[in-house]
């Protein structure tokens, strides 16, 4: 079972160091979110609560970016189907959970290092970090990569091609992000939006990790955490168990 | 002894059976030929054998072991080569194998030893390090049959291993498959829907709409059809029909334009043949020995369309290249 979910994980781990030019693009896209709605809203913010917009918006770019990676990461699995490796893995003498769990891995791992290179920028942003700190952010970043990912096999298990890959983006992932409280805060939103920025697990792992980074937080860390743990536990048990009775 | 034991198996699809209480053995060491025409149900069969697909009736055991609930058992004792390509073209050659490798739980100084020789055997060994997307569809097929033969399995599954591929490549891997039965023993279970190939398998069974209607050795198989195949075309094929079947024991049939019949010792028949339809006009003749086609053509009354196969295996192969 832990060499199965090793060789599942090193494979994704291989590909992700090879493919340099998709390494480039997806920090870049995090980047330029900062760099471009970073600066224009916040020359019209201001600033929010102590923290200039810039700095409010940088754990949510963080986030940001783990949602993108995993998800794509997670829908991969798309492709293995597509080119057929995915049957090379279903005919293996190993488990399905070990696939779906190697997979949730290699993504959370890959999507935590493409974090960790935007959180190399975070002193520009006149964020300062000490050990401790990105200690406790690392982790963080694994679990709610590793969380998302759970989510993105749960829509990968039942596809057989990506005529739904757009759908995915603009109805799943987008408005994942837009209301998690990534780009505004959520303390004064109307009711009906409120209600969904709090079914939206994104908005507890942005929340977590602007705790982590900044030292602000909405709900609380624990609260956030438990939160996320329940999303967690049963995102991996619907993927795993999808997943083991997919074809 | 047989490796392969499959009882009163179905597998419905949509209340349609896609294949249809079929039984049958595969011995131990043998080539074993699964012949028929597209959506016979070979692939399905594969797919049950191989524990991909779950029968919805029946049983099948691989080396003892029940593909519905020894799995891991099964997959370990098989190996698969699927009709479509299914390498991770991402990875080079050598991390393909290696990879199969590490989920078949190979000790790793066994796996690089037998990675290096199965390359070698394949002719691969100096494009180890090219990723796999750029390989021809005949060397993907080459390094599929090599990592399928990496655990030393004791049957190697073969589904369409030649389709797409130009003769001289068909001709290489028929070579391998020879070599792989005869020197090492192993049980090498292969479907196509090419003649040639089926001819030389031990044993082949004929499967269509899902049932096998024939099993035997390609030989005996054609022994059926008694003699030599004579295709003869004359000015009325009625009249001709009438005359031979009223001179010899023989029951021509008309399909098309032409009139089959079988007859031992063709070359000396059509003489006799000749004389006895000296008042019709005969416009061509042909006198062959049977192939497997006319087996089918025999038992089904239709011909394998190679010509449509054909077509579906370029568009398979165009899509391939994307």
């Amino acid at each position: 079972m832990l060499k199965a979910v090793y060789t599942i994980w090193l494979r994704e781990i291989k590909k992700f160091i090879r493919d340099r030019s998709r390494l480039v693009s997806s920090v870049a896209q995090p980047l330029i979110w900062l760099l471009l709605i970073g600066t224009g809203f916040g020359a019209t913010f201001g600033n929010v609560g102590d923290l200039k917009y810039i700095q409010f918006m940088f754990p949510g770019i963080l986030v940001m970016t783990l949602l993108f990676s995993s998800m794509f990461s997670a829908i991969s699995i798309i492709w293995d189907r597509q080119f057929g490796f995915l049957k090379e893995m279903l005919v293996a003498p190993i488990s399905r959970t070990s696939i779906a769990i190697g997979k949730s891995i290699g993504g959370a791992s890959k999507s935590t290092l493409q974090a960790l290179i935007i959180l190399v920028f975070s002193p520009l942003l006149g964020i300062e970090l000490g050990i401790s700190r990105i200690l406790i952010v690392i982790p963080l970043m694994f679990f709610i990569s590793f969380t998302i990912s759970g989510i993105g096999i749960i829509i990968a298990a039942r596809m057989e091609s990506f005529e739904g890959f757009n759908l995915i983006i603009n109805f799943i992932i987008m408005p994942m992000f837009l209301l998690s409280g990534a780009i505004f805060p959520i303390s004064n939103l109307p009711s009906w939006l409120s209600a969904i920025v709090n079914i939206n697990p994104l908005s507890y792992g942005v929340d977590i990790m602007r705790w982590a980074i900044t030292g602000v937080t909405e709900r609380g860390p624990i609260y956030n955490l438990i939160i996320l743990g329940l999303v967690c536990i049963i995102t991996t048990t619907i993927s795993v168990y999808l997943f083991s009775k997919g074809k | 002894m047989n490796i392969i034991e499959i009882n009163n198996l179905t597998r419905k699809f949509d209340n349609k059976n896609a294949v249809d209480d079929i039984s049958f053995e595969v011995k131990e060491g043998e080539i074993f030929g699964f012949l028929g025409p597209n959506g016979a149900g070979k692939t399905t069969t594969i797919s049950i054998l191989c524990t991909l697909l779950q029968p919805t009736s029946g049983l099948a055991t691989i080396s003892g072991h029940n593909v519905i609930n020894d799995r891991d058992q099964v997959r370990s004792s098989i190996g698969i080569v699927f009709q479509d390509p299914s390498l991770d073209g991402d990875l080079t050659a050598e991390e393909n194998l290696r990879f199969h490798g590490m989920v078949y739980n190979i000790p790793k100084e066994i796996r690089e030893e037998r990675i290096e020789y199965l390359l070698k055997m394949v002719d691969l060994y100096d494009k180890k390090d090219e990723l796999t997307k750029n390989y021809s569809g005949g060397m993907k097929r080459r390094l599929e049959i090599a990592r399928g033969l990496l655990h030393y399995p004791k049957v190697l599954f073969l589904d369409e291993p030649t389709i797409g591929l130009d003769p001289q490549t068909r001709n290489r891997i028929w070579e391998y498959i020879i070599d792989l039965q005869e020197k090492k023993g192993i049980t090498i279970f292969l479907t196509t829907h090419y003649m040639e190939e089926a001819e030389n398998c031990s044993r082949i069974a004929i499967i269509d709409h899902g049932k096998i209607i024939a099993l035997d050795t390609p030989d005996n198989l054609k022994k059926d059809l008694k003699g030599d195949l004579i295709t003869l075309k004359t000015s009325d094929n009625s009249a001709a029909k009438e005359l031979i079947q009223s001179c010899f024991t023989i029951r021509p049939e008309i399909k098309g334009d032409s009139l089959y019949l079988y007859a031992e010792n063709g070359e000396n028949f059509v003489p006799k043949l000749f004389r006895a339809l000296r008042n019709l006009e005969i416009t061509s003749v042909n006198v062959r020995k049977p192939t497997l086609n006319d087996v089918f053509l025999k038992l089904t009354g239709r011909e394998i369309r190679e010509e449509t196969l054909d077509a579906v295996g370029r568009m398979r192969e165009s899509s391939r290249g994307r």
